[in-house]
């Protein structure tokens, strides 16, 4: 069996999900305008984690999150299932597809064939669509994909019950209910405010305070850790602000979009000008990127510490703007 | 960042015929989407990651042909695992994964506890017994 499906290639895959889950259900959304909505912008440090031997650092919200605020701002419900058993949660999908009812569903990365070797890492918050099956294969439509693919009943099968953090444990998930007409002009206000709430939080490892924190350590780094495990931690951080997923510049760019969409739909010049300003911000996200690639493109190289500084202090400047930005955003709402 | 500008550098996705998404500006100063083939700031810390991991197999292979330590850790590294990831694979505590890196632990190891990591990994017990690796 095989739904008439569209796919659509996203940058990030849970938008990606969301949006091509709407479009099929007959509601036209845009990839931005389900990340603004759902408020997926925002900086965290995670202490005490550890990823790849280096620490974490978020550019979004959690994972699955994004989808769940969309939903309530919208007026949709999503019924939401996870499994101990990978039969059940089989049983479920086969259930739902010969129902004629697309999926989506949340899986690990390390056992996706599709994938880049060198992109398959033990990340288990990606997000895919089942959209039929043919011939014991499932059809998946991965939105970071430019095309459709397939996975065997197997494949599947690990990737759904991959272990480790944010394990999906065969998370499956769909929409059930929609509203007679999307009304997403409050839902958008509501989503920004919650962003620049976030942004502006009073914890020292969140929004514009957790860039802060993240400048401070990167000028320990290189005295306390040494400068292999420096670089090596600097190089994570701009893979989470620039892998696949991201849109490019850390999600800044995406929600420069959802900006200009917005402010087209509430007919607010104020948000317009902002998306802008958003676009700059996000393009110093990349001189960051670049700044810090010079720094540990040789991975033992001796590096003066005060290339260090010089990032830290880039990222101070990212704080002072973003800080400035959000409070402007919360006032033009 | 303009849509000309949208990097088309060299990188690892070109072996998969993988292009990603990014957001950038028209001529109009209107948000619209670009493929890239990459961009090499990110390359570079991805090539560094994958260096730093390759580092750590060689070395727990030499720890493991100079009996350190037990292949399991071996087969961990080469997994890109750590130490919580194999542990929820086998669904063991980690004090009792790390306790099995010891070789003199490892050996005496019943086959129950070989198949759940053999599983893990994809191989058979003996392949998971050679210490010749």
């Amino acid at each position: 069996m095989e739904i008439d499906f569209k796919h659509k290639q996203a940058a990030h895959c849970e938008n990606g999900v969301v949006a091509n889950l709407m479009t099929y259900n007959g509601f036209t959304v845009s990839e931005p305008m389900v990340f603004g909505i759902g408020s997926g912008l925002l900086f965290t440090y995670i202490p005490f984690l550890k990823v790849n031997h280096a620490p974490v650092v978020s550019y979004r919200a959690m994972p699955g999150i994004i989808f769940t605020r969309f939903a309530t701002r919208v007026g949709i419900k999503i019924k939401r299932e996870k499994f101990r058993n990978a039969q059940t949660a089989k049983a479920r999908l086969d259930e739902n597809l010969r129902r004629n009812n697309p999926v989506g569903l949340q899986v690990g990365v390390y056992n996706l064939p599709y994938f880049p070797d060198e992109y398959r890492f033990h990340f288990n918050a990606h997000n895919m669509i089942v959209y039929g099956k043919k011939d014991g294969s499932y059809l998946i439509s991965d939105p970071v994909m430019e095309t459709v693919t397939s996975l065997t009943e197997k494949e599947l099968e690990k990737v759904r019950f991959a272990k480790g953090a944010f394990a999906p444990k065969g998370h499956i998930y769909y929409p059930t209910e929609f509203p007679e007409e999307l009304q997403l002009e409050k839902a958008i206000v509501k989503g920004i405010k919650h962003t620049c709430r976030d942004m502006l939080a009073p914890v020292p490892v969140v929004g514009v305070k957790g860039i802060r924190k993240i400048a401070k350590l990167i000028r320990k780094w290189p005295k306390a850790k040494g400068i292999k495990i420096a670089n090596h931690y600097l190089g994570q951080i701009v893979r989470m602000q620039e892998e696949i997923g991201t849109g490019g510049g850390g999600f800044r760019y995406i929600y420069a979009a959802f900006l200009q969409e917005a402010g087209k739909l509430l007919m607010n010049n104020q948000l317009l000008e902002l998306s802008k300003e958003m676009t700059v911000i996000g393009d110093q996200w990349r001189d960051f990127a670049v700044e810090a690639s010079r720094i540990y493109k040789n991975r033992s190289n001796t590096v003066a510490v005060d290339q260090y500084d010089h990032v830290a202090s880039l990222l101070e400047d990212l704080a002072n703007k973003e800080e400035v930005f959000f409070k402007k955003l919360k006032k033009a709402i | 960042m303009k849509k000309n500008e949208v990097p088309q550098d060299k990188s690892n996705l070109e072996s998969a015929n993988f292009k990603e998404l990014c957001y950038a500006v028209d001529e109009n100063g209107e948000y619209t989407t670009e493929l890239s083939t990459g961009w090499s700031p990110k390359t570079i810390a991805l090539d560094n990651a994958i260096e730093a991991l390759n580092e750590r197999i060689s070395a727990s292979k030499q720890r493991v042909i100079d009996h350190k330590a037990s292949p399991l850790e071996y087969y961990m590294e080469l997994h890109k695992m750590d130490l919580p990831i194999l542990a929820s694979y086998v669904g063991m505590w980690k004090w009792r994964v790390k306790r099995h890196f010891r070789p003199a632990v490892f050996k005496n190891l019943n086959n129950k506890t070989l198949q759940k990591y053999a599983d893990v990994f994809d191989i058979t017990i003996e392949e998971l017994q050679r210490t010749d690796l």
